[in-house]
């Protein structure tokens, strides 16, 4: 199964067509597929808070928007989550990049990643947590569920998910 | 003039479109001078203005006018080169620059020191970027909408702010009537 494929398909059939993106080494392949696709208006953001920004404008001008970001950004973004997402009530799926978590070669990651799925629990966030490929299955239920219930939820999907970092 | 008399002067013009207004004081003031539905009131999340307005230009076609402040902008200087990057000729950034962060006691910004804002939207690659003096904004803005072009605009002004209660309405009422106003 191509995961990234899978993804975007799932995107369009839900009527997400506004994603903005900031970078990982593990969501270039989706981010690929996404810039792809004629239904998906795709715009990066320079950080995390100002693509939240972006899909609240796009939210209300009647566009279902997702944000893709790695879990670093929990720390840029607790305020604007806060502030702005829930306190206005409105939709987000975040699919994120869970870095530092088994198969992470790079050190500083565990970091945040200690501190990922506390943050989200402290923000009464519905969390995902994505490790083998066959959970992309839920990824379609998920996003009816964000557009249902008007919040913020994260998709936090680790290295093995996306099949590990090779030679690294 | 301070930022509250401009956004006196610009209510006529601002009435006809939508406007998302910045966190704070400028909400507070436009709030007060000329609630509308097509307003949306910033009540938290510093920065975003522009960031929201772009989003909401970019996703139907009417007129959007962000009005941000020189300190706003400053804390999210990385709007810039989105803007540029992403042109929709139905966009307005408003920015009221009084060199201060008036919401907090009019501490200086470096927009009212060395930094010029209205220098960094050109060089993130913005084309249309117009700085006026605050008694020919509303001059400005409205040479802005007849050129359909997406527009940067930095308006001079005084820094000051008059006394106001702050907004008591729901954020989830400011967004649903606000939506309702953008679909009609």
């Amino acid at each position: 199964m191509n995961i990234d494929k899978k993804i975007a398909d799932d995107l369009v059939a839900n009527g997400v067509s506004f994603v903005t993106t900031v970078p990982c080494k593990q969501l270039a392949g989706v981010i690929e597929e996404v810039e792809a696709r004629d239904e998906i208006f795709h715009i990066p953001a320079n950080k995390e808070d100002e693509g939240m920004g972006l899909c609240a404008g796009a939210h209300m001008g009647g566009k279902r928007p997702m944000i893709i970001m790695q879990n670093t950004a929990i720390g840029v973004t607790i305020n604007t989550l806060a502030t702005l997402t829930q306190f206005y009530r409105m939709p987000l799926p975040m699919l994120i990049s869970y870095r530092g978590e088994l198969r992470e070669p790079v050190a500083c990651q565990v970091e945040m990643a200690v501190h990922t799925k506390a943050l989200l629990a402290q923000l009464n966030i519905p969390t995902y947590h994505f490790h083998w490929q066959k959970d992309v299955e839920e990824f379609d239920n998920i996003l009816k569920y964000t557009f249902m219930c008007n919040k913020p939820v994260a998709i936090l999907t680790d290295a093995n998910f996306w099949g590990g970092y090779g030679d690294q | 003039m301070i930022r509250s008399e401009i956004l006196r002067e610009i209510a006529p013009i601002l009435r006809d479109h939508l406007v998302v207004c910045n966190i704070g004081l400028p909400s507070q003031e436009l709030h007060m001078i000329d609630d509308q539905p097509t307003n949306f009131y910033m009540l938290g999340t510093m920065g975003l203005s522009s960031s929201i307005g772009l989003g909401l230009a970019l996703s139907q076609p009417k007129t959007v006018i962000s009005i941000d402040g020189d300190g706003s902008v400053l804390t999210n200087l990385g709007t810039l080169p989105t803007i540029a990057n992403n042109v929709a000729d139905n966009f307005i950034l408003l920015i009221i620059d009084n060199g201060s962060y008036g919401s907090t006691g009019d501490q200086p910004t470096y927009a009212g020191k060395k930094t010029k804002l209205e220098a960094v939207a050109a060089a993130c690659g913005c084309e249309n970027v117009v700085t006026c003096q605050d008694v020919d904004t509303g001059k400005a803005l409205q040479a802005a909408l007849d050129s359909k072009k997406m527009t940067v605009i930095v308006s001079k002004c005084d820094s000051g702010n008059i006394k106001l209660p702050v907004i008591t309405m729901d954020p989830v009422v400011i967004k649903d009537r606000f939506m309702k106003a953008v679909a009609s």
